[in-house]
């Protein structure tokens, strides 16, 4: 189970939390000049480390913010969240 | 080499006059090579089938397959055994009805009994929309030529008396579809059946062997560092589902693939009860019983990123109460065990196996969590990928290419996000 702590809410369960996946993985300011090279690999080809992960998560059922939270994949260590836009 | 010891009644009389005392390993341990023509990475049930296919069907019989732990230990033994070719893009139909179809013959290939149990498969729906789908898919595995049937109420409280039929329930059940020749199978025995099979062909088994890198020279595969030290190679093929990214990372080669956790669990066993494989839409669980007595639940995924092999307990609730729910008779029978598998979750939900872009480098994975029911034919695939240096037409569209130009097979129509397969 994953406690995340949430700036705004303190430590919170993951279930009042949506995951969003790999952040900084940035939509393509204007996908019409994106090349088909770039779009693939906003939409397909994400990091998938065994350790640190920088990702997205977004407290649905808390303070209704998207958090950039630095976590473990493999021990499940919190190691920071912050809110993604101040 | 010793020619393999065929099992039959008169193996087992002869073994059962002497004493159990003179049965042979079922394969060897040997040493590694210094190098094959091929070596497979990963010892579970698919790259054991990839080497003996290789074998038998092509020919090509200096392989060693590398187990990184023990043959059986890794996903092939935390899956929960189903099998079926339930699918309605015609992509997936050709490829998992042939993997049933290898199925059916498995036993009498392999001289193995794999157990396979062709007890039906049944997926039950709640609303109008999930009926129209359901029939909608089993429609177009009846236009294949792949058995699918319809089933009402009475039908379903006919062949699953324990499943919870009332209206009072929180997504009542209206109706089901069948794939009749669908079943379980006993997942060690598939993997233990192919590793000795290939064995008896001169397939190396190298057990306890990781691989920590893959030599690339001028855009060429060459060889495998590995903790039992090098070993050159002709060709390689990756069969390491789960942690397919890792393996693709020491050939330079970014995969769209990400690693979750699905949570499986089983109860202490009881009287049969059950004899056909449940899967509820409304919960994404499915429920069959073991020949052991065991009732075996798998659920969804955990929905983030994950190596750990340590489902939520969060899901774990969830698993269980969606199966209690649907079938209250086992509500108060105690789990065993339950363990979470690493899943290569692809960004379409289908599988890869393909060549990669490195010279004589190709893989199977991207399985999601769907990988045991493809076993023979995921093996069949790679097989005939490295001995030909080209896919065959069954496996051309699980290509790595597909991300690029849109012709990926998202067969739920869920778009790219690994987790929502």
């Amino acid at each position: 189970m994953l406690l995340i702590p949430c700036p705004f809410c303190g430590d919170r369960d993951e279930t009042e939390f949506a995951y969003g996946g790999e952040a900084g993985n940035e939509r393509p300011a204007d996908p019409g000049a994106a090349t088909d090279e770039a779009w693939t690999d906003y939409l397909c080809f994400h990091d998938n480390p065994k350790g640190p992960h920088r990702e997205l998560w977004f407290h649905r059922d808390g303070c209704r913010r998207w958090l950039t939270v630095e976590r473990d994949t493999w021990t499940h260590e919190l190691r920071s969240a912050r809110l993604s836009r101040p | 080499m010793a020619a393999m010891q065929r099992y039959s009644i008169f193996s087992l009389l002869r073994g059962a006059l002497s004493g159990h005392r003179d049965w042979q390993p079922a394969w060897r341990a040997p040493e590694p090579k210094s190098s094959y023509d091929v070596v497979i990475v990963g010892g579970g049930g698919h790259g054991l089938a990839a080497a003996y296919y290789l074998a038998r069907n092509h020919g090509i019989t200096n392989v060693a397959v590398l187990e990184r732990g023990w043959i059986g230990g890794g996903n092939t033994g935390r899956n929960t055994t189903i099998v079926r070719s339930n699918y309605l893009l015609p992509e997936n139909q050709r490829f998992y009805e042939h993997s049933l179809k290898l199925w059916e013959g498995l036993s009498r290939d392999l001289n193995y009994n794999v157990m396979f149990s062709p007890r039906g498969v049944i997926n039950v729906f709640h609303t109008d929309a999930q009926r129209d789908y359901w029939i909608r898919r089993h429609n177009g595995m009846r236009y294949a030529g792949i058995d699918a049937e319809l089933l009402t109420r009475a039908d379903l409280a006919r062949l699953v008396p324990a499943l919870d039929l009332s209206p009072g329930i929180r997504h009542p059940i209206v109706g089901g579809v069948i794939q009749p020749r669908g079943g379980v199978a006993r997942h060690d025995a598939v993997a233990w059946g192919y590793a000795r099979a290939a064995d008896a062909l001169g397939v190396d088994i190298i057990q306890d062997c990781e691989v920590t890198g893959i030599d690339v020279e001028a855009g060429r595969v060459t060889g495998l560092q590995t903790s039992r030290g090098p070993i050159g190679a002709g060709r390689v093929g990756l069969a390491v589902a789960g942690h397919s990214s890792r393996l693709a990372e020491m050939a330079g080669i970014r995969l769209p693939i990400e690693t979750h956790l699905l949570t499986a669990t089983v109860s202490e066993p009881v009287k049969p009860f059950m004899d056909k494989v449940v899967s509820v839409a409304a919960a994404h669980v499915y429920v069959s019983q073991t020949d052991k007595g065991e009732v075996l639940i798998g659920g969804t995924l955990d929905g983030y990123n994950s190596w750990s092999q340590r489902g939520s307990p969060a899901r774990l609730e969830d698993i269980l109460s969606a199966a209690c729910e649907y079938f209250p008779r086992i509500s108060r029978l105690r789990q065993l065990r339950h363990w979470a598998g690493v899943m290569d979750m692809s960004m379409d939900g289908s599988p890869i196996i393909a060549k990669l872009p490195v010279e004589g480098l190709a893989m199977t994975g991207g399985w999601c969590y769907g990988g045991f029911k493809a076993t023979p034919a995921s093996g069949w695939c790679l097989a005939w990928t490295l001995a030909n240096d080209a896919p065959h037409a069954l496996n051309a569209p699980f290509s790595l290419e597909r991300f690029r130009t849109g012709a990926v097979l998202d067969e739920n129509g869920a778009g790219p996000v690994a987790w929502g397969h």
